[in-house]
């Protein structure tokens, strides 16, 4: 699976899909990888006021549980209740089933500070 | 441990080469898995895996009286330890609690083969030392030997397939030989559940006969894999489940400990079974679903009171569910027992089970016994 270009991306393998001032957030590819075998998700509740880089979910595998941040700062608007019977589809579908919250971006000018495909792809390395 | 350099398994380049993720363990960088806990978790349960053991510790005892000065030092009876037989074993302090649990082997009326763990090796071997009886020998052969664990129902098919001379020894049986100036070990242990042997062969043989068997089919494991695999039969994790605040009786782990010997910490034992346990450890399942648990997470009573926090937790591969073990007071410890785990301030219903989690799967074969 590749690094969409349609997607921006934060230093924390988070990728961003923007819809007016919505966007939607999951995790990279690259991320599901490392975690593999992802068996719970957490998600923030419907509402909540974020500021950026605030720990609003949390992904698990067997192993290990990794928090997952607001790229941005604004509310949550929706979130992906199928990741509560099937948290797999992180691993299977990590850039469109395996969304995971929706939020309604506070100050739109703060998109310009997320990565583009590009500058993901040397981020992670490749 | 007595410095800080963390230690490479004699595999080291193996495990990179197949994939592995690094991490230290113990002291050591060891594989913790190299594609998927869950998958490699699930090939032990239903073909076979092969884990890298190269990081536990190996010691000899030999000389007149061996016997009776080590049946002095451990918790179960080495007189019922045949030649050629393996027995799980505990090392205690003077209070009872346990240093390290182990596996001791009979190579010989007088000579006895110690297998400990790994972030033990320094001070059980100075517990040792300390307190040897002239005229014995007690040698470290840790960095000597590479270990391998073959584990699964198709451990034994892989052992005929490579070993095709030899006969597999049985359950707890141990077959030490050489072979062209080479020295192999193979004893019926292992840490899954599952049937299954551990080999080990001197370090500069490890690699050729780990790759033997990958090639032969076992899916390399990592130390994800051995650890949920492990506590889904609920063994004991020393450093977690075991500690030298707790008795084996207070684990549940009585049977391993002959009480009618003398040995270190056997009075504390006797005087703890004649006053009664306050706390046991038990085996705690999720009702429902729920974040994964985990080491140190706090176990609750339904009227909200902290009563214990798991020593081991994780999410079943097998099971697909949460489970885990913690020291609990007796009046929580019955089986049926609702409470509740505080996974980052969320509680997660959950209930005291019977253990072990998981039972092997018994193959139904014709009986050839009944005439």
């Amino acid at each position: 699976m590749s690094i969409p270009e349609n997607l921006q991306y934060t230093a924390d393998h988070e990728w961003i899909s923007l819809d007016g001032d919505v966007v939607t957030v999951g995790i990279t590819n690259h991320a599901q990888e490392e975690l593999t075998d992802i068996v719970f998700v957490e998600l923030p509740e419907v509402g909540r006021e974020c500021s950026e880089e605030e720990g609003i979910a949390v992904v698990e595998s067997v192993k290990a549980a990794s928090d997952i941040y607001a790229p941005l700062a604004g509310d949550i608007v929706e979130v992906n209740t199928d990741l509560e019977a099937d948290p797999g589809l992180v691993n299977t579908d990590p850039h469109g089933k395996g969304w995971m919250f929706k939020m309604r971006v506070k100050d739109l000018s703060d998109i310009d500070s997320l990565m583009d495909s590009t500058a993901y792809t040397s981020h992670i390395g490749g | 441990m007595s410095d800080n350099v963390i230690k490479s398994s004699p595999l080291e380049s193996l495990h990179v080469e197949l994939g592995g993720k690094m991490v230290p363990f113990s002291g050591w960088n060891m594989p913790v898995q190299y594609t998927s806990n869950m998958d490699e978790h699930l090939a032990v349960r239903e073909a076979v895996g092969i884990f890298d053991i190269s990081h536990m510790g190996q010691f000899i005892l030999r000389g007149d009286g061996a016997e009776e000065w080590l049946n002095g030092l451990l918790s179960n009876d080495l007189k019922k330890l045949a030649v050629g037989e393996a027995q799980y074993t505990f090392m205690l302090n003077e209070e009872g609690g346990v240093i390290d649990d182990l596996i001791a082997y009979r190579f010989g009326d007088d000579e006895i083969f110690l297998v400990v763990n790994a972030s033990m090796i320094d001070e059980d071997f100075s517990w040792l030392c300390n307190q040897l009886d002239e005229g014995l020998e007690l040698t470290n052969e840790s960095n000597e030997w590479a270990g391998m664990a073959v584990q699964g129902p198709d451990s034994a098919a892989r052992y005929e397939k490579l070993f095709p001379r030899r006969t597999l020894p049985k359950r707890n049986g141990i077959d030490v030989w050489e072979d062209d100036g080479v020295r192999y070990m193979v004893c019926n242990t292992g840490y899954t559940g599952e049937d299954g042997f551990e080999l080990f062969v001197s370090v500069e043989q490890g690699i050729s006969w780990f790759k033997l068997f990958v090639d032969s089919g076992a899916k390399p494991c990592g130390l994800g894999a051995r650890d949920s695999l492990r506590l889904e039969v609920c063994y004991p994790l020393n450093g977690s489940d075991l500690s030298p605040k707790r008795t084996p009786i207070e684990a549940g782990l009585g049977f391993f400990c002959a009480l009618e010997k003398p040995f270190i910490g056997r009075d504390a034992l006797v005087r703890q079974k004649r006053e009664g346990l306050k706390e046991r450890l038990v085996g705690i399942k999720y009702i429902g679903r729920g974040a994964p648990p985990r080491a140190h997470y706090g176990v609750y009573s339904k009227s909200g009171n902290q009563i214990g926090y798991l020593t081991s937790g994780v999410f079943s591969p097998s099971l697909k569910e949460g489970i885990g073990m913690g020291y609990l007071p007796v009046e929580f410890a019955n089986v049926g027992t609702e409470v509740d785990i505080d996974v980052r301030g969320r509680m997660f219903p959950a209930i005291v089970v019977k253990k072990p989690f998981y039972k092997k799967r018994e193959f139904r074969h014709k009986s050839t016994s009944n005439f």
